[in-house]
């Protein structure tokens, strides 16, 4: 146990090192620890808000999806309601165009007929006359029949 | 054999002072201790500063994160202990932590392996008996070294509680602390044993905080020296546990010093 100069010096060794990393150590250091801890922290936050972010768009997608969907059902169940509609349309339309038309044919066919009827009927007129005319040809005697002429002529 | 042990033993516990007469006084020199802690000194403000210059906050490359380990490591106990805001005692203990813990660490050295460079050297290069050249390599088993740190901490201890309380607010502690009373007699009369109590207190700890350093790494210099006297084929069976274990006492004792220091200083602006 000697004391002597030896404790100054080491003292003053020991006073500039504890000033030295009080300036050139110490503050870099936790400073530069500090920016890395906060950046840490901070890349940790954004993860956690990119996290959310993805969550909220899922979310907005599948809403999205499931109105499209919905959209897509209304639009093909007016379509199909629109399609039946249009088939009794054709339908009705068909059926009173075949009716007309049956209608028409009838009329037409009533008409040929009637025209036909008196075709003959005068065909059988005629043929009576001329049926008429032979027998008559051959009945008629001037002699016989002076009376009956002589009768007519006398009723003009 | 006993006296050359005593010898060796002497010659390994005998400074280099700058003045060899035995009648030399306080203004010598034990160079070994402020050239061996000088150049640890160096080491580690130059490993720390390096490191602080380089610091990269994206990618660290080992040197920096084992520093950066011993800065968190200090870091949390000063912020544990110590409340108050100060800019020096953070740096204070990382130095007191890591330089002890150097200047401990050189008892792992063999023990002869300074002194016999510096007895070559001197023997060599100066023409000095190679006899009558000492080196002790451990700057930390010199009380002029332990009683530097514990008295600059004392310094620091005295110097908190005045900037923390006022002069006159430290000199009133001192006077009605640990006893106190209201009452105007009682308060004189106990200003001079809570004046004593204080005093006791406030010595002991560089005494304390010194000595314990000292003691501790004296004494185990002393094991290595005995050690290095028995065979050569047998000092391993003895060497190798007291060496395992001295690695935890370097780095306890370090540690201790550096905690010692941050509660007595977190003390010291704490009121009574």
């Amino acid at each position: 146990m000697e004391f002597n100069v030896t404790l100054l010096g080491q003292a003053i060794t020991f006073a500039i090192l504890v000033w030295f990393t009080m300036k050139f150590v110490w503050p870099p250091l936790t400073n530069m620890m500090e920016e890395r801890a906060k950046r840490i922290a901070d890349g940790l936050a954004a993860a956690e808000r990119g996290k959310q972010d993805l969550e909220a768009a899922e979310k907005r997608v599948a809403d999205e999806v499931r109105k499209a969907k919905q959209q897509a059902m209304e639009i093909i169940a007016s379509a199909e309601k629109r399609a039946t509609q249009i088939v009794d349309e054709a339908k009705d339309n068909a059926s009173t165009e075949g009716a007309r038309i049956v209608a028409d044919a009838k009329g037409q066919i009533d008409q040929e007929v009637m025209r036909a009827k008196e075709a003959l009927r005068e065909h059988v007129a005629q043929l009576a006359v001329v049926g008429a005319e032979k027998i008559l040809r051959k009945e008629i005697d001037a002699a016989k029949h002076a009376d009956l002429l002589s009768s007519i002529k006398a009723e003009f | 054999m006993a006296s050359n042990a005593i010898e060796y033993i002497n010659h390994h516990l005998t400074f280099w002072n700058s003045d060899p007469s035995p009648a030399r006084g306080f203004w010598s020199l034990h160079v070994d201790t402020f050239s061996v802690s000088l150049v640890l000194a160096f080491v580690f403000a130059g490993i720390f500063a390096m490191v602080a210059r380089r610091a990269s906050l994206e990618n660290p490359g080992k040197l920096q994160l084992f520093v950066e380990s011993i800065i968190e490591l200090v870091d949390t106990q000063v912020k544990e202990i110590f409340h108050a805001k100060s800019k020096v005692i953070a740096p204070l203990a990382l130095t007191i932590f890591c330089w002890i813990f150097l200047m401990n660490a050189m008892d792992m050295l063999p023990v002869d392996l300074l002194p016999n460079i510096a007895q070559w050297i001197g023997h060599s290069f100066f023409g000095l008996e190679a006899h009558h050249v000492y080196f002790r390599s451990v700057p930390t088993a010199d009380v002029n070294a332990t009683f530097a740190m514990s008295l600059s901490v004392f310094l620091c201890i005295i110097g908190f509680s005045i900037k923390a309380k006022g002069l006159g607010g430290w000199f009133k502690e001192l006077l009605t602390a640990p006893f106190h009373t209201h009452h105007p007699v009682g308060a004189i009369i106990l200003a001079p044993l809570n004046f004593i109590f204080q005093l006791v207190e406030l010595v002991a700890k560089p005494i304390s905080l010194s000595l314990r350093l000292f003691g501790n790494l004296y004494a185990g210099e002393l094991i290595f020296i005995l050690i290095a006297l028995l065979p050569w084929g047998a000092q391993w069976v003895l060497g190798a546990p007291w060496a395992i274990f001295h690695i935890l006492i370097i780095t306890l004792q370090a540690f201790v010093f550096m905690m010692l220091t941050i509660v007595y200083l977190s003390l010291a602006v704490e009121a009574h």
